[in-house]
């Protein structure tokens, strides 16, 4: 009777097939609909909602590739964002009749997503625009409040793929700021100041109208210039003075410091020269380097725009979250969460605050706060501490304790979080910089001297001291920092690394030391290395057993539908199917009982407590231990070689992860003899780890992607978080570099160093400049035309060296790199 | 040379009305996302309206 069904022809297929929705490959079963094939019910469901409003054009755009919904959504999973409070912080703008939503919807990857989106007032009349930010992956969509509620447009949403992004942040009034539009302001601003006062300049450039009748002009041109310079002193140039002058406050100095001070420098000695009618001044140069620093300044931001860098525990925690009152569920905004509130935490929910368990039993995942790979099992009464997601049926807790006085936001008031990285006076531009200033300071006085004393000429003395100031000002040379870590970033950030700033760069060029975290960094997050041991199984054993672990929402189960993926399922002969949490699973398969999961429950000799290297899973057909699978946490395939770059760069690597100490036998060849392979280590260890090293002096590179390494990433030199998705979670961190671009580490740090070494020769070739024009400055013969044309040219070097430089390096660090992973 | 300072305030003006236009346009939001909009041109009105 078996043997019929084993030979049904459905059953088993060997073409693969893809997903009409989605594009991934269908691992199940495959329904069919309109003649097109989909991998589950949540791609069906957008397909016929987008065909039934005629929007299957969708599908006809070139690289679409449908998002198949969260399946763990359920209804009123938004019903919070009605709550008043918590409405107002979600909307941008609102006349009681119209409402606008600016929301960041990170799943948006391609250009059908911005058509769909903004047809979204096809799927509901009530949605009046939608328009789409795609670099920033925000939607601004307005709607008739009257006709749809904030709930039902995130559903909506939710539905087609595109769940909204929404997070505590939010709901604490943080705005993001209008920072590009300003600094468009200052740069049109400072160009328009730039153009004309050099326009009104030209005469100057060439000693015209030097006679008396041109006086008048000539005033009238002063004027005008300084006229025109005012709004690039007090609006565009602030940020340099506000932040020169927080660096001093805090009696240290920074980059802005020294252009803070060339800039007073040049406009005062204008005014001067305007007032005593003795030159023209220097306000041309004046506007060209605000206008050209803002420039450079805009366009190293610029590709920051979507990349979140400081986020703490309130970027990762839902908004809100079921809560039992007077046995009815409610959604509450956790922030309002007091001791003894029931909470109701579904399939793949974040636990936002500790909580004893009130249900019987609840399997809960803290590879995010603690970097264990497998989910553990706790029983009713239990104390489970916030940032585990539960696995599986929902689940009943009481809270403990408030949100903001969590296990797991205690940590962020460890004294690593209560200060920025001390980047003073760090950086190579800021040090070489400190010497430059104090030299040229000296060249003037002491040109100063020798005129006045030595030749008895006040008048020169005036004119060589000031010219000495201005033509040494320390421009080029901030351009060339600038300008080298601009162009560094672009190019990082091309290759899927983004470091937070021109700092990070400078520190990672110091990198003695990688301090890896196992789960999710060096080992691969969706996907386990699963082998079958025992006896070789048959064709229909496999259907057998695909079929069943399909039926379990159990994490092991799953991985192991997914290692199955080539296996077909027959749901029709299965029957009496129960799982025992904690235990295993049994059901009928016609005639035959097949069980799977632990030792005991199977029947199998050996021990659960064997499993020290990896999960097992045993299986059992008709009472009979067919073999068991092994489940172990897969590394990324170019870890070996990764490691291997890096040590002979003359760079240490450790391991500190907080699981439990499998695979030791593995890695240690990986990491080499001496390495350090530290396990169950606790988020508070990690810190204190990064710590000592520092203390013996190393610079840090943390590797880390979860919670547990919030605070290693932020003690260490470098903080590098890894990530999947880089526009989705990701700790506080310096860097954020893509899960399958961490091979290219080795690359990055030598890319840094080459930086620090373009930084370093395009200071010398603008030291040239400087001296050729000191020569002239010093001797009293340098004209204003000569002074005009040195600044451009000399910026222009620099900004054509620095770039071409660093693109070569970035070729010959990244390009045999990258070879290997495309 | 008084047609100087004529010439001067005039092209002072037109600058100036450059730079208004500029503000403008970034006031109204088109320098908000330079991307979007070249990919939203190459999208076709579906037939049926």
């Amino acid at each position: 009777m078996t043997m019929s069904i084993l030979t049904a022809p459905e059953a088993i297929s060997d073409t693969k097939q893809v997903c009409y929705h989605c594009g991934e490959e269908c691992r199940d079963e495959v329904l069919h609909t309109d003649e097109h094939d989909f991998c589950c019910d949540g791609c069906v469901t957008v397909y016929s909602l987008l065909k039934e409003r005629d929007l299957c054009q969708y599908y006809a755009i070139d690289g679409a590739q449908g998002i198949s919904p969260d399946p763990t959504f359920y209804k009123g999973k938004y019903d919070h964002l009605d709550q008043p409070e918590v409405y107002e912080k979600m909307i941008e703008f609102t006349d009681g009749r119209l409402t606008t939503v600016y929301w960041y919807l990170p799943k948006m990857h391609c250009s059908s997503c911005i058509w769909l989106l903004e047809h979204l007032y096809r799927l509901n009349p009530a949605v009046r625009s939608s328009v789409v930010n795609f670099p920033e992956k925000k939607a601004r969509i307005t709607f008739d409040t009257g006709a749809l509620r904030l709930s039902e447009l995130a559903a909506l949403l939710t539905r087609i793929g595109y769940e909204p992004y929404l997070s505590m942040d939010d709901l604490s009034g943080k705005k993001a700021g209008k920072w590009n539009r300003t600094r468009l302001y200052k740069i049109g601003i400072a160009g328009f100041a730039f153009g004309n006062i050099m326009m009104l300049s030209f005469p100057e450039y060439f000693h015209l109208g030097q006679n008396a009748s041109d006086q008048n002009l000539r005033t009238l041109f002063g004027i005008l210039n300084l006229a025109l310079s005012l709004p690039v002193l007090f609006y565009c140039a602030a940020d340099f003075y506000k932040s020169a002058w927080a660096a001093l406050k805090g009696r240290y100095l920074n980059i802005d410091a020294p252009i803070a001070l060339a800039l007073s420098c040049v406009f005062l000695i204008s005014i001067y020269q305007l007032a005593t009618q003795t030159g023209p001044g220097y306000l041309d140069s004046f506007a060209g380097a605000v206008f050209f620093m803002l420039v450079g300044r805009y366009f190293q931001d610029k590709t920051y725009a979507g990349v979140s860098f400081d986020r703490d525990y309130k970027s990762y925690f839902p908004i809100a979250i079921s809560v039992i009152e007077h046995g009815k569920e409610t959604r509450k905004p956790i922030t309002g969460l007091q001791k003894g509130d029931h909470m109701l935490v579904r399939n793949e929910e974040l636990i936002p605050a500790d909580a004893v368990l009130q249900s019987a039993v609840a399997l809960i995942d803290y590879s995010f706060v603690s970097g264990e790979s497998q989910p553990v099992e706790r029983q009713k009464g239990d104390t489970i501490y916030a940032g585990g997601k539960q696995k599986g049926a929902a689940i009943e807790l009481e809270v403990l304790r408030e949100v903001s006085q969590s296990y797991l936001t205690q940590l962020w008031n460890n004294e690593a979080f209560t200060h920025e990285k001390d980047d003073a006076g760090k950086s190579l531009a800021a040090r070489i910089n400190r010497y430059f200033s104090l030299t040229v300071l000296g060249i003037a006085a002491v040109t100063f001297a020798i005129w006045f004393f030595v030749y008895k000429n006040p008048e020169t003395a005036f004119l060589a001291f000031t010219t000495t100031l201005l033509v040494a000002c320390p421009c080029a040379l901030l351009l060339s920092s600038t300008f080298t870590n601009g162009n560094l970033l672009s190019v990082f950030s091309r290759n899927r690394f983004y470091p937070k700033n021109a700092h990070s760069i400078e520190r990672l060029a110091h990198i003695d030391v990688v301090v890896f975290d196992k789960t999710g960094t060096i080992t691969l997050p969706d996907d386990a290395k699963i082998d079958f041991i025992g006896e070789p199984s048959t064709r229909d054993e496999i259907v057998m057993i695909k079929t069943l672990v399909e039926q379990s929402s159990h994490p092991l189960s799953r991985q192991i539908t997914k290692h199955l993926s080539d296996a077909p399922i027959s749901r029709r002969v299965l029957t009496g199917f129960s799982e025992t949490s904690g235990k295993g699973m049994s059901a009928q398969w016609g005639a035959r009982v097949v069980k799977m999961g632990s030792a005991s429950w199977t029947g199998a000799a050996g021990s659960d407590d064997d499993d020290r290297q990896s999960s097992r899973v045993y299986v059992a057909i008709d009472d009979v231990v067919k073999g068991y699978f092994t489940i172990r946490s897969k590394y990324r395939p170019e870890l070996a070689e990764t490691l291997t770059a890096l040590r002979r760069a003359g760079i240490g690597t450790c391991l500190l992860s907080g699981d439990r100490p499998t695979d030791r036998d593995l890695l240690t060849p990986l990491f080499g003899e001496n390495a350090l392979l530290l396990f169950n280590q606790k988020p508070e260890e990690k810190l204190d780890f990064v710590r000592e090293l520092q203390h013996k002096g190393r610079h840090v590179l943390m590797v880390g992607d979860g919670l547990n390494d919030a605070g290693a990433l932020r003690q260490s030199d470098v903080g590098l978080a890894v990530s999947d998705d880089i526009n989705n979670f990701s700790p506080s961190c310096d860097a954020i570099v893509e899960g399958n671009r961490l091979s290219l580490l080795p690359g990055y740090i030598s890319l840094a160093r080459s930086g620090q070494r373009i930084i370093r020769q395009s200071f010398a070739i603008s030291l040239i400049y400087n001296i050729l024009g000191l020569s002239f400055a010093v001797t009293g013969h340098l004209s204003p035309v000569i002074a005009a044309i040195l600044m451009p040219v000399s910026s222009i070097t620099i900004v054509a060296f620095t770039t071409l430089a660093s693109n070569a390096a970035a070729r010959r660090c990244l390009k045999k790199l990258t070879n290997v992973i495309n | 040379m008084s047609a100087l300072y004529l010439l001067i305030i005039a092209s002072l003006l037109v600058a100036l009305g450059f730079l208004g236009a500029f503000i403008w346009s970034v006031r109204k939001g088109h320098y908000d996302d330079d991307y979007t909009p070249s990919v939203r041109i190459l999208l076709d009105d579906s037939e049926k309206p």
